[in-house]
């Protein structure tokens, strides 16, 4: 593989000033002194010049096919994802909180239709995001493909041979010494394959290379885009993901029935749905009690007892907030908690007929709850019709009495709860077939109680109070227990594995891509006219390193010392050493003040 | 369940507060020591570059007159005579400019040669490791006082980013690194910083819930701390490249940049210097960064039930991370080597900035999960 051939200045790549031509121009120069030899040494795509295809639709493609597998593109490809992802972050996306996609259609009637139809909504599901990355992974692709190839080539093949002017490269040093030329050679031999070189002899030289693994991390890595790509794709096809609101005693099993909301991928089949069950014995929430964080939970957990798939075998867990229960590929995580007091309710004749735990929304961080009561069935009024009850409840389980002014609670812990009623009859619609919240109430068809006041008949309990309806309707009882409900969620994402395996591979490859220099290192020793040996030793790397100079210094050190040095010939001989036929000797009185001294310089 | 609080358990932990007050109240003593030390360092090194500019270099000039171009071609010679008789020496490694590259030397540093500029240099550095010091002490006093990393809000932020900063200038200079450049640039921005974090910044000492109780949360945001510092201290280098290549350009093109400018470039590292310098620097955090967002992704998974959810932080480190990918390519990718590419560095690095405090204060919704989980994100910024 040769280096980019000559071409004209006006095909030089694309910069506006002439100073990038410039200096692109002269690495070509430099490439070319150094041919063969520097050749290879990544197996980055060769910048192709956007030359004009040949006719036809071969030419075409093919051409096409080039622009989209450069460099130059697969940059331009990055640069454009990194920019389509920033309106995602500054636009609500209904994929992260539909509430406030809500907010912004209401408060913008002129640009939200606008965002709806170039998908600002939804970005990172959007055709022209998606084009994107698509695009640059069918680039990645394109161009892994043939650099593994050619990775592979050159694993098989040898470290080219010495370039003719070693003084050209980098890092360079020389001697001239007694020993014969064959011994130096292999002595360098030796040295560099116990430093681990691939080394051979190639002509007058030894020609030698490190590093490799660079180039496969670089491979490793990109490969591993590819598989994290597919993963994440994978897992959202086939994702699922439902919530459960789950009272304390009570039990859940995964069919898609028990879920209080569901959604899935597009590839989701219900059949996916991993077979396992549960009941929570409790939930345990402790929260700081005093200074400044006086309210903020500490502990939230609760306890499962549960069996994977129909007839397991049943088993007790925690669940924590960071801690969710793996079972196969499904995971369920404690999301929210809440309290559920128990409520019971007497028709006028002392006939109970509802008593349960309440499950109450929270609505503030002290949890503060509303919900609703409904005794749907086996009511009848004082004067023995069926009706129907309904109660609005507010709930506070630490009151902050009534001087405080405020029905809000204090504090998240159960201290001093308190349970506030409002009572209506009638029909709660319940069989008009609309699903209906649990939280909620139709009041269209209900009546209020009323106090003696004429107004809505409401009151305040404590735990083990009673209160009694206008009229004989009955009493509702809040009973000396409140239970505490946890709220699940269930999630269901194949390609987790992948995706993980895949960025272990990414990091790995990474480093080894970036730490490790993939470098060269020739040693040329030839008989001079007069008789003695001169030694060239010469090192390659790519720009970034410091250490290819170090390493040949080393190397150099080493060398020296078994093939010593020998006396300078006569000044009228130096110049035609035949290493260095055209090069003016610099002068002896002002040496390079970048000429790193070789390892042990000093010593004797 | 219990319905009211054991009165035990009460006093106790309000005796541990009022000692994790006494703490606090160390810690903040110990930031503002270290914003004195850090401002004399200031001064210091301040009067390293006052004392230097009375040598008169001009390396560069002479690099890039046609003359030092003839001399680079031509490898020293590398044995030479002593009195009539050869003294042999051991070979010495001739250094050539990378393709393309124009070979100027390195800048002497900010004391320019001169020795009471070098000796006020060598105080900075004293100061800056003490003033290091002092402020890890305030770091970790406050976290002993919240009895937490100490990186629950952008106060506590500032004060572990600002120390982790001139931690890794503290490193390069004990691995013998030449980063002394870098002193005056890093002191002011951390004066700046600090300044910030006390006034405007200042939260009082508070701890998390237990959504933050998490190991993957520590590594996390530990290491995306970490990541922060170096990216910023690459980004201080890219920005002297900046300067000091269009400087030597100007030369190149036969221009005369003016007095003060010549004084302080020539004094700086040669800009392949600085530019390499900025590389390795980023390149090498660059896994790091990689592996910050992956552990991230894994700990939402277990907060949240998803790894990936174009939150807006998680959207705003994956544009970090494809920004520097990007520099790193423009580094391999013919025609935008160069200036182009440490402006791309220089918009990375913007991306991360923006990640903290743009998001933080700018983008809303990261209560939108009202869930457990979520506070824990607001309450650590991230
Ligand atoms: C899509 C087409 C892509 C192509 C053609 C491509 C090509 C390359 C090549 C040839 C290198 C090695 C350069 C060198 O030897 O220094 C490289 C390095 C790298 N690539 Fe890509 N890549 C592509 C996509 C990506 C993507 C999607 C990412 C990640 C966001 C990425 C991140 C990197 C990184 C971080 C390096 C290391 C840079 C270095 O070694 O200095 N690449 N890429």
């Amino acid at each position: 593989m040769s280096t980019t051939s000559e071409t004209g200045p006006e095909h030089t790549p694309a910069g506006p000033g002439g100073a990038a031509s410039d200096a692109a121009a002269r690495e070509r120069e430099q490439d070319r002194e150094l041919g063969e030899a520097g050749s290879q040494l990544s197996t980055a795509p060769k910048e192709d010049l956007p030359n004009l295809p040949a006719l036809g639709v071969v030419g075409w493609a093919r051409w096409f096919w080039r622009q989209l597998t450069s460099m130059r593109v697969a940059l331009l490809l990055l640069l454009l994802l990194s920019l389509a992802a920033i309106p995602g972050s500054l636009i609500p996306q209904t994929g992260v909180d539909e509430t406030r996609v809500a907010d912004f259609r209401e408060q913008h009637e002129f640009l939200a239709p606008l965002y709806d139809k170039i998908g600002l909504f939804n970005v990172y599901g959007s055709v022209w995001f998606s084009a994107i990355y698509i695009l640059l992974f069918i680039s990645l692709i394109g161009c892994i493909a043939p650099r593994t190839w050619q990775f592979v080539g050159q694993l098989r093949g040898r470290p080219p041979g010495a370039p003719k002017r070693l003084t050209r490269l980098p890092a360079y040093t020389t001697w001239r010494t007694e020993a014969d030329p064959g011994q130096v050679r292999e002595a360098a031999l030796a040295l560099l394959k116990k430093r681990r070189f691939r080394a051979h002899l190639a002509g007058d030289a030894v020609a030698a290379e490190k590093g490799y693994l660079r180039e496969a991390g670089n491979l490793a890595f990109h490969l591993a885009l590819i598989v994290m790509l597919i993963a994440f794709a994978w897992g959202q096809l086939f994702k699922s993901e439902g919530n459960k609101l789950i009272v304390e005693g009570n039990g859940f099993a995964n069919t898609l029935t028990q879920y209080d909301d569901f959604k899935s991928g597009n590839l989701f089949d219900v059949a996916d749905l991993e077979p396992f069950s549960f009941d929570v014995k409790s939930f345990t929430g402790t929260y700081e009690r005093s200074g400044p964080n006086k309210g903020t939970p500490r502990t939230y957990e609760t306890e499962l007892v549960y069996t994977e798939g129909a007839y397991g075998e049943e088993k007790t867990t925690t669940v924590k907030v960071n801690e969710p229960l793996v079972i196969g590929d499904a995971k369920v995580y404690l999301v929210s908690h809440g309290y559920a007091p128990v409520v019971t309710v007497r028709d006028g004749d002392g006939k109970v007929v509802f008593k349960d735990a309440v499950p109450l929304l929270p609505l503030d961080s002290n949890v503060t709850s509303s919900g609703v009561v409904k005794v749907l069935d086996g009511y009848r009024n004082a004067r023995g019709e069926k009706e129907q009850l309904g109660f609005n409840a507010f709930f506070v389980p630490t009151f902050g009495g009534s001087e405080s002014g405020t029905m809000l609670s204090q504090f998240p812990g159960l201290d001093y709860p308190v349970l506030a009623l409002s009572a209506y009859h009638g029909d709660l619609k319940a069989d008009s077939g609309i699903p209906q919240s649990v939280y909620q109430m139709d009041k269209t068809k209900m009546k209020e109680f009323k106090d003696s006041d004429g107004e809505l008949f409401k009151k305040m309990l404590t735990p083990g109070e009673t209160m009694t309806l206008p009229g004989g309707a009955g009493t509702v009882t809040f009973e000396k227990d409140v239970r505490e409900w946890a709220g699940f969620q269930m999630v269901q994402e194949p390609g987790g594995g992948w995706a993980l395996g895949g960025s272990i591979v990414a990091i790995a490859g990474l480093a080894g891509s970036l730490f490790i220099q993939r470098r060269r290192v020739w040693v040329r020793a030839v008989e001079g006219p007069d008789g003695v040996t001169v030694v060239e030793m010469a090192g390659l790397g790519r720009s970034e390193s410091a250490t290819v100079p170090e390493e040949l210094g080393d190397l150099a050190g080493i060398l020296y010392d078994r093939a010593p040095g020998a006396p300078e010939p006569e000044p009228s001989t130096a110049s035609s050493e035949p290493s260095e036929p055209s090069g003016s000797p610099g002068s002896p009185d002002s040496p390079d003040p970048q000429a790193v001294p070789a390892e042990g310089a000093e010593k004797p | 369940m219990t319905l009211a609080a054991a009165p035990d358990l009460v006093t106790a932990t309000s005796l541990a507060a009022a000692q994790n007050e006494n703490l606090a109240e160390i810690s903040n003593v110990l930031i503002y020591s270290a914003m004195a030390v850090y401002t004399l360092a200031f001064f210091a090194y301040i009067a390293e570059w006052i004392f230097g500019s009375r040598s008169k270099v001009a390396r560069t000039a002479a690099a890039l007159t046609p003359r030092g171009e003839a001399a680079k071609k031509a490898p020293a010679v590398t044995v030479r005579k002593e009195g009539g008789t050869a003294v042999l020496e051991r070979p010495k490694v001739v250094v050539r400019a990378a393709a393309g590259a124009r070979d100027v030397p390195d800048g002497p540093g900010a004391h320019g040669g001169d020795e009471q500029g070098d000796l006020f240099g060598r105080v900075a550095v004293s100061l800056t490791v003490l003033a290091f010091l002092v402020e890890f002490g305030g770091v970790l006093t406050r976290a002993l006082s919240v009895q937490r990393a100490p990186w629950g809000n952008m106060y506590e932020f500032n004060i572990t980013f600002t120390t982790t900063a001139v931690g890794v200038y503290v490193l390069l200079l004990a691995l013998k690194k030449n980063v002394r450049w870098l002193g005056l640039f890093l002191t002011t921005t951390v004066l700046l910083d600090l300044g910030l974090a006390v006034t405007v910044l200042y939260t009082e000492s508070d701890q998390l819930v237990p959504a933050l109780d998490s190991y993957w949360l520590y590594i996390h945001v530990s290491t995306a701390i970490l990541c922060g510092a170096v990216f910023y201290v690459g980004a201080v280098g890219t920005i002297l490249y900046l300067f000091k290549d269009s400087y030597e350009s100007k030369l190149a093109r036969g221009g005369k940049p003016g007095g003060f400018a010549t004084s302080v470039m020539e004094r700086l590292p040669a800009s392949a210097s600085l530019d390499k310098f900025a590389y390795r620097v980023n390149a090498a955090v660059f896994p790091l960064w990689t592996f910050t967002i992956i552990a991230g992704a894994i700990w939402a998974g277990d907060a949240w039930g998803r790894y990936w959810g174009w939150d807006p932080k998680e959207t705003w480190s994956f544009i970090t991370w494809v920004a520097y990918a990007c520099y790193l390519h423009a580094r391999a990718t013919a025609g935008w080597k160069g200036r182009k590419a440490a402006y791309l560095a220089l918009a990375a690095f913007g991306c991360w900035l923006f990640n903290y405090y743009g998001v933080n204060i700018f983008v809303s919704g990261k209560h939108s999960y009202a869930d457990v989980g979520m506070s824990a994100l607001t309450a650590i910024g991230f």
